[in-house]
């Protein structure tokens, strides 16, 4: 089983960045993906300063590979994408945009998260279409993904979200910029304030939901840290990146997929609770259960 | 000045079919009584007979009639989604509407004469994406997702040879369709899997004393005081607390308008402008369909301005009595 370093959803000041992806070039993840995924006026981290990074965990041994936006609407948003493109890494495809370029180019690239792939016959064929690699919707239940794999007729390998705040949705509206009154194009970048996100909790008080730009993600952390014995046809687990602990968090999973001791620490790593409802085939905001 | 669109309305029922095509839709969509399409509610949608009334009336009047299969078929169930394309087709539909790329592939292969839209579920926002779909199903006709400015529909319409459908009219998703699991986190199914969203089966109203609480699956969406109007908790249109301060933190209830901007919309060249609605009554569809089609065929006029009459027949019908342009106008984002 890999484990995999999964895109970085906030927005992070540069210089941290820099040092969390210069921690993570030492633990034990087998792949890195790199870049923006949320919004293009996101600018702490340049693509140049991307590539950087990519080049530096290359040579820490790390795969790695650029993750694509998943919401592209504007024709910066394209450009954009055409250069992820021609960097000469391989691609993370969020959006059905960026596997028409990866086609178009020739090039292998992961079926992320967002494509929609429920199905055998859909796997296969984005399989043909170039795809090395996917990961199945995050609304997926280990039964179902069990049962796309029993479908599909193609050598692809799988990879399943297995630890952080979900992205749930995507909108053109800003709901940070909403929660701060301001308009989308005038943001103030004030995602950079909230490095994990702005918690949205219903009129009694139960945190439910994830401000987080345009994007909407649970409030609680997914997390499949109990259900680890039972991963028959999963190749690799990814961890999504939060401000704290993801060293730890990764250390831990990799000493429990390699049958050594180990703890986890939920109520420090992930506050704001653990979900697995999704992987066990009930409403995601279902807590985890131990086993 | 471009043709003029296409209008697209919505039917739950042959009612609703009808009621639309006499007053004045163009094209009428519908789907399955079953889990293949986004609008899976009780009491709605077409079995076999139905669809083939349905084409019947539609066709001795010229009009056309769309069938919906737009959510993904799930692994293990994919001949039942195979199969109602081959309904489809067999029934004489004059196209599917999809989004799965399985289930295009196989309605490409299968019926190479049927015409393929790429639902509004396909989630395309860009021009790159439509294309796809494009080269590798021959997909007609793209619905795009309500996420997108009307500088950004031009751009798209510029660098696609796939006509290009809007939504004109209805409630308003104020999430990119098709990327937004919201619902099945709280309640397990979702418009992809189930052709749900915030179903009814898990609203649950509880009065408080005189407030009134709206829960989706146990969790509050919305808490009502003495004498405000209580909508439906759908759950991104709900009040949530965001560091104290309590707001529609995402969206208010509210509905799509697009008839101040139905020149622009012509303008640039979209084909179609489609009404949102197949789980709403015969009478709402005929009000819907009679004042877009007297706008749309103002809207070709130079001196065109919305009329007072229209915005009064669209106001009661709205979510919330509130309406917006959504996207389409960049302050909205």
């Amino acid at each position: 089983m890999q484990l995999t370093l999964g895109p970085l959803l906030y927005y992070w000041p540069r210089q941290t960045v820099l040092d969390f992806y210069a921690e993570a070039a030492g633990w034990p993840v087998d792949t890195v993906y790199l870049g923006e995924v949320v919004c293009a006026r996101r600018h702490e981290l340049k693509l140049a300063d991307w590539l950087a990074l990519a080049a530096d965990l290359s040579g820490a041994g790390k795969a790695v590979v650029l993750s694509s936006q998943a919401l592209l609407e504007s024709s910066g948003d394209l450009i954009g994408l055409k250069k992820l493109i021609e960097s000469g890494f391989a691609i993370e495809a969020n959006d059905l945009g960026a596997v028409k370029l990866a086609r178009d180019a020739g090039r292998p690239f992961v079926a992320g998260p967002h494509l929609n792939i429920y199905n055998g016959p859909t796997l296969d064929w984005f399989a043909e279409a170039g795809a090395s690699r996917w990961l199945p919707p995050l609304e997926a239940s280990r039964d179902s993904v069990a049962a796309v794999l029993a479908e599909k007729t193609r050598p692809i390998a799988t990879e399943v979200f297995a630890h952080g705040r979900l992205p749930l949705a995507f909108s053109a509206r800003c709901f940070t910029a909403r929660h701060y009154d301001l308009n989308k194009d005038a943001c103030e970048f004030k995602c950079i304030d909230h490095p994990d996100g702005l918690t949205m909790a219903t009129r009694e008080g139960q945190d439910f939901l994830c401000i987080n730009g345009i994007q909407t993600m649970s409030a609680a952390c997914h997390a499949l840290w109990h259900d680890l014995g039972d991963l028959a046809g999963i190749d690799a687990l990814r961890i999504s990146p939060q401000q704290h602990h993801t060293g730890e968090i990764v250390a831990a999973y990799a000493a429990k997929l390699a049958g050594r001791p180990a703890t986890a620490d939920a109520a420090c790593w992930n506050p704001e609770g653990w979900v697995d409802g999704y992987w066990r085939g009930e409403a995601g905001i279902h807590p985890t259960q131990e086993h | 000045m471009s043709a003029k669109p296409q209008l697209v309305c919505p039917a739950g029922s042959l009612p609703a079919l009808k009621a639309a095509i006499d007053h004045g839709a163009d094209t009428v969509y519908l789907g399955f009584r079953n889990a293949t399409n986004a609008r899976n509610f009780a009491g709605l949608n077409f079995g076999d007979a139905q669809i083939r009334d349905g084409v019947a009336y539609a066709h001795a009047r010229g009009r056309e009639v769309l069938v919906a299969i737009n959510t993904y078929a799930q692994a293990g169930r994919v001949a039942d989604w195979h199969r109602a394309i081959d309904q489809a087709a067999d029934l004489g539909v004059d196209a599917v509407i999809l989004a799965d790329l399985g289930l295009l592939a196989y309605a490409h292969r299968t019926h190479p004469q049927l015409r393929l839209h790429l639902s509004v579920q396909g989630s395309a926002t860009n021009a790159d994406a439509i294309n796809l779909a494009h080269e590798c199903f021959g997909v007609r006709r793209a619905v795009l997702p309500r996420v997108l400015t009307l500088p950004q529909v031009e751009a798209v319409i510029g660098k696609t040879p796939v006509e290009i459908e809007v939504f004109g009219f209805g409630s308003l998703c104020v999430m990119a369709e098709g990327r937004c699991i919201l619902s099945s986190y709280a309640t397990g199914q979702s418009p992809n899997t189930h052709g749900v969203c915030s179903p009814a089966g898990f609203v649950r109203w509880e009065p408080q004393g005189k407030a009134m609480d709206a829960r989706l699956a146990g969790i509050l969406i919305d808490r009502y005081a003495e004498g405000e109007p209580a909508g439906y908790p759908t759950l991104c249109k709900g009040r949530f607390d965001v560091e104290g301060d309590t707001y529609y933190a995402l969206e208010e209830p509210t509905s799509l308008n697009t008839l101040a901007v139905l020149p622009e919309l012509i303008r640039i060249g979209v084909a179609a402008i489609k009404v949102e609605g197949r789980q709403r009554s015969p009478a709402y569809v005929t009000a819907v369909t009679r004042t877009l089609r007297a706008a749309i065929d103002a809207a070709g006029d130079a001196r065109y301005s919305v009329r007072p009459a229209w915005l009064d027949t669209l106001a009661p019908l709205s979510e919330g009595h509130q309406q917006t342009l959504g996207a389409y106008n960049r302050p909205w984002r």
